[in-house]
């Protein structure tokens, strides 16, 4: 295994290949009690149209997280979630949009734990009776998010900025897309995806490198099938689909969440940088530290919910930016505004540079949490660049990068606007 | 990381100081520990937002936010919490440990310097709280009042408890009412800070590399000009063991709801008072707070009734809630399969592999909580509102000698009190 020193910032990691394709992160972490493991596939929600032995499939929505749920069953009846908990590790597993991520943590049994772990993601076995059971379940899963207002808008947002790119679908499917799911189309899509060759197994804690790679080279053996290839439907215009929706539902104050397509088909260093870049200068524009926050919340526009992210996933990016308002105009005209002005002059030096350092802090911060950690290692393995040198991608960006960024994503024309009223109670 | 320390630095001010080196970062908080009231709920509630927007040397938001930044991205946040009937109030930072601050600055000093400048020396005008700063944190605590909607899980244990409490101090929301906020005033809010700065019981905690010696210097700098009153005020939790009524209360609330909530409210009972917290964290493991509990196990896997059944304990007053997603037709089986498991439980009929399992994840919980400093920072202030004599890292071990006979016995009075229901129906005005 190559061993990365990364002395600035107190880590490193131990990176392998195993011949069968499997991706190998350790990540050491002396002084901690318990030990980490994370194994991830590169599919998720938005990856439903795929070529595999030749010929295009087609899958509903919902697809890569009715899998997961599936997955935990074994052939000889036991369920892997309950031998894993029945140890007193703790495990779980998630799907977004582009990762399908199981994962467990404890403080003895580690490497008994581990077997379990690739044994149960590498072994298929699906009976048309677990299926129809899991649909009651993942049913109820979805009743439950179309209650959530955070998840409603968000997929009202997806679905007002992209045309086609299946990210604008919920990663559970709707009542009707799950209703197409057979143990055929999971085969299927187990047999695409989960290679060793599209997965990546990050750990970290204070097991010995070595063992691990021995450990996954016992349980899978296989060659893997290579990367699947995959359509996430014709490139997309920069303009949203609708500049605008709105409903009612159960919430305290009217809440919105404005989206804008970024870069698309990033990978690699540029995907760092442009990451670091687009949460730099959504940070100087309308973070916490910035004037135009002070001002809207002094002024009520908004309140200590409002909020902003980036994306990447799916041969797509986008920002976005929301909270609760009761004048989500008010609130974008003055960002609109502020982000004029941020391209024109670019952003103060010293509060640039104190925001730089901020920004460098909490992202250290981040690793002193495993799960912060395995996440994003395997995110950054997918998608071709170095985890640990994020902390000094941070000082390649300059002033002029964010008012580049500015100038270029804030246009009112690009922007998708989603908003919930408090429902007439 | 070394066992604490525990020091009085001042009357009434307890310090505690865990050391650690595996983390890349400090924490560091100030908490007052105040009676849950009525009367004083809302002021205590919003009073460190108050605080954190301005002090006498940083006298508006944006300057402590470039001070913060300048500190690599500290953080200080304002938090209120709930143990039991003990309303906690104060601060919680966390700050890159110096060992990884470029140019060897020391963040953890500058960081404790404004903490207590927050608590001890607000921005003031006229001797009082800045009137503005006062308005926009009311608006911005009934705003959170308002918001206590959105989550619908959290909602419906929210009602169970204020319902199954009225009367009690428990029963008290932990923002107060929309009505309590709305009453607060430059004046009440300014009275209600002083009381509490002099009056109430202060606990320091710090985790981090610092020297334990180099933490109390600075923690005692830091806090220098607290006020202190000769007599401080006492505070703890009533248990009630039993339910009031003699009858199950069974409130319904009907909602725009694509799912039903059902929230069951229990009292422990004297049993449960007599066992230890250890013994009581594997009781709830085994009942509904784990992936091998009954509930999980059987109303969700098993019997598909619900999306989610799970339980917490409130060891602080003896309150059990089990909280469940469900389809709106199936309440009445889901909520009689709730109960006939904790029967189950009250009458051992738990298997060897289901006990080991739930005492397996108590003990990997409680181990692998000393990797979190935000669990080590709760831990420690849960140990002192409860007056616990041992170490949370010990809890651990302790965990290791529960038998089942332990769990069954500490079950024993379990009685259900009330069961609230959020389900769909036509929006009807009030309650």
């Amino acid at each position: 295994m190559e061993l990365k020193e990364y002395p600035a910032i107190g880590e490193k990691a131990y990176y392998d290949t195993l011949p069968n394709g499997l991706r190998i992160v350790v990540v050491p972490k002396p002084g901690f009690r318990r030990d980490m493991a994370f194994f991830a596939a590169n599919y998720g929600g938005a990856d439903r149209r795929f070529r595999s032995g030749g010929t295009w499939i087609d899958t509903p929505a919902g697809v890569a997280h009715f899998l997961e749920h599936k997955m935990f069953d074994m052939p000889d009846g036991s369920n892997a979630l309950t031998t894993l908990s029945s140890r007193g590790a703790g495990a779980n597993a998630f799907t977004s949009a582009d990762m399908t991520a199981y994962h467990f943590d404890c403080v003895d049994g580690f490497e008994e734990n581990l077997k379990t772990l690739l044994q149960f993601v590498s072994t298929a076995y699906f009976t048309p009776e677990s299926v129809e059971k899991e649909r009651g379940i993942i049913g109820q899963e979805i009743l439950m998010s179309e209650n959530d207002p955070d998840s409603v808008i968000y997929y009202d947002m997806l679905r007002s900025l992209f045309r086609r790119n299946p990210v604008r679908e919920s990663i559970l499917g709707t009542e009707q897309t799950i209703a197409e799911i057979t143990p055929e189309v999971l085969y299927a899509c187990h047999r695409a995806f989960y290679n060793p060759s599209n997965m990546v197994l990050v750990t970290a804690g204070n097991q010995p490198p070595e063992k691990i790679a021995e450990i996954a080279m016992e349980i899978i053996p296989e060659r893997g099938a290579g990367r699947p290839e995959r359509d996430y439907g014709r490139e997309e215009s920069a303009e949203p689909v609708q500049a605008f929706s709105a409903r009612e539902m159960d919430v305290g104050i009217p809440m919105y969440l404005t989206g804008v397509k970024t870069a698309g088909n990033l990978s690699g260093r540029r995907a760092a940088k442009f990451e670091m870049t687009a949460m730099l200068t959504l940070g100087s524009l309308f973070g916490r530290s910035s004037k135009l926050y002070d001002d809207l919340y002094n002024e009520g526009l908004i309140n200590d919910t409002f909020t902003y992210d980036f994306e990447i996933s799916a041969g797509i990016s986008y920002l976005m930016f929301g909270g609760e308002s009761r004048d989500h105009e008010a609130v974008n005209g003055r960002i609109i505004r502020a982000a004029k002005a941020l391209a024109a002059n670019g952003p103060d030096p010293d509060f640039f540079a104190r925001w730089k350092n901020a920004v460098y802090g909490r992202m250290l911060s981040g690793f002193n949490s495993f799960d912060n950690i395995c996440y994003g290692v395997a995110n950054s393995v997918f998608m071709g660049y170095d985890y640990f040198e994020m902390p000094s991608v941070i000082s390649s960006v300059s002033g002029e990068d964010a008012a580049d960024f500015a100038g270029r994503y804030f246009d009112p024309s690009l922007m998708a606007v989603s908003l919930i009223s408090s429902a007439q109670r | 990381m070394k066992t604490a320390i525990h020091t009085q630095i001042m009357h009434g001010v307890n310090l505690t100081c865990v050391s650690a080196y595996q983390f890349k970062t400090g924490c560091l908080s100030m908490t007052l520990l105040t009676r849950l009231d009525k009367k004083t709920v809302a002021l205590n509630a919003v009073l460190p937002s108050v605080l954190r927007r301005g002090t006498a040397r940083l006298p508006d938001t944006l300057s402590i936010q470039a001070e913060l930044d300048g500190l690599y991205g500290a953080r200080i946040e304002p938090v209120v919490r709930r143990k039991g009937e003990v309303q906690c109030v104060g601060f919680l930072a966390s700050f890159l440990d110096d060992a990884f601050v470029p140019g060897r600055q020391s963040v953890f000093s500058r960081t404790a310097r404004l903490m207590g400048e927050m608590l001890l020396s607000p921005v003031t005008s006229g001797g009082r709280l800045r009137g503005d700063y006062v308005a926009v944190e009311r608006e911005n605590l009934m705003d959170a009042i308002r918001a206590e909607i959105n989550d619908k899980r959290i909602y419906s244990i929210n009602r169970l408890v204020d319902i199954m409490c009225r009367g009690e101090r428990y029963g008290v929301s932990r923002n107060g009412t929309l009505a309590d906020a709305g009453k607060i005033s430059v004046a009440t809010l300014t009275k209600q800070y002083r009381q509490l700065l002099a009056g109430s019981r202060l606990e320091v905690f710090y985790c981090g590399s610092a020297e334990p010696a180099e933490v109390e210097r600075t923690v005692r700098e830091a806090l220098s000009a607290l006020p202190r009153a000769a007599e401080l005020e006492g505070c703890s939790t009533d248990v009630l063991f039993t339910p009031k009524g003699s009858r199950v209360r069974k409130p319904v609330e009907e909602m725009d709801v694509t799912q039903a909530n059902l929230a069951m409210g229990f009292r422990m009972g004297q049993a449960a008072r007599k066992a230890g917290p250890a013994a009581l964290m594997i009781l709830n493991a085994v009942y509904g707070g784990s992936a091998t509990s009954k509930l999980f196990l059987n109303v969700r896997e098993r019997l598909s009734l619900c999306y989610y059944a799970s339980s917490y304990i409130d060891r602080h007053k003896g309150v059990m809630v089990v909280s469940s997603g469900i389809d709106p037709e199936k309440c009445g089986e889901a909520g009689a399969e709730i109960l006939a498991q904790l029967e189950a439980v009250k009458n051992g009929d738990v298997e060897p592999w289901e006990f080991d399992s739930a005492r397996h994840t108590v003990v990997s919980a409680l181990s692998s909580a000393m990797d979190s400093m935000g669990r080590i920072e709760d831990m420690y202030l849960d140990r002192t509102v409860s007056g616990m004599t041992y170490l949370p890292e010990d809890l651990a071990a302790m965990a290791l000698d529960v038998t089942l006979e332990d769990v069954v016995k500490a079950a024993g009075d379990i009685k259900l009190d009330t069961v609230y229901l959020l389900t769909k129906g036509a929006a009807e005005d009030g309650t």
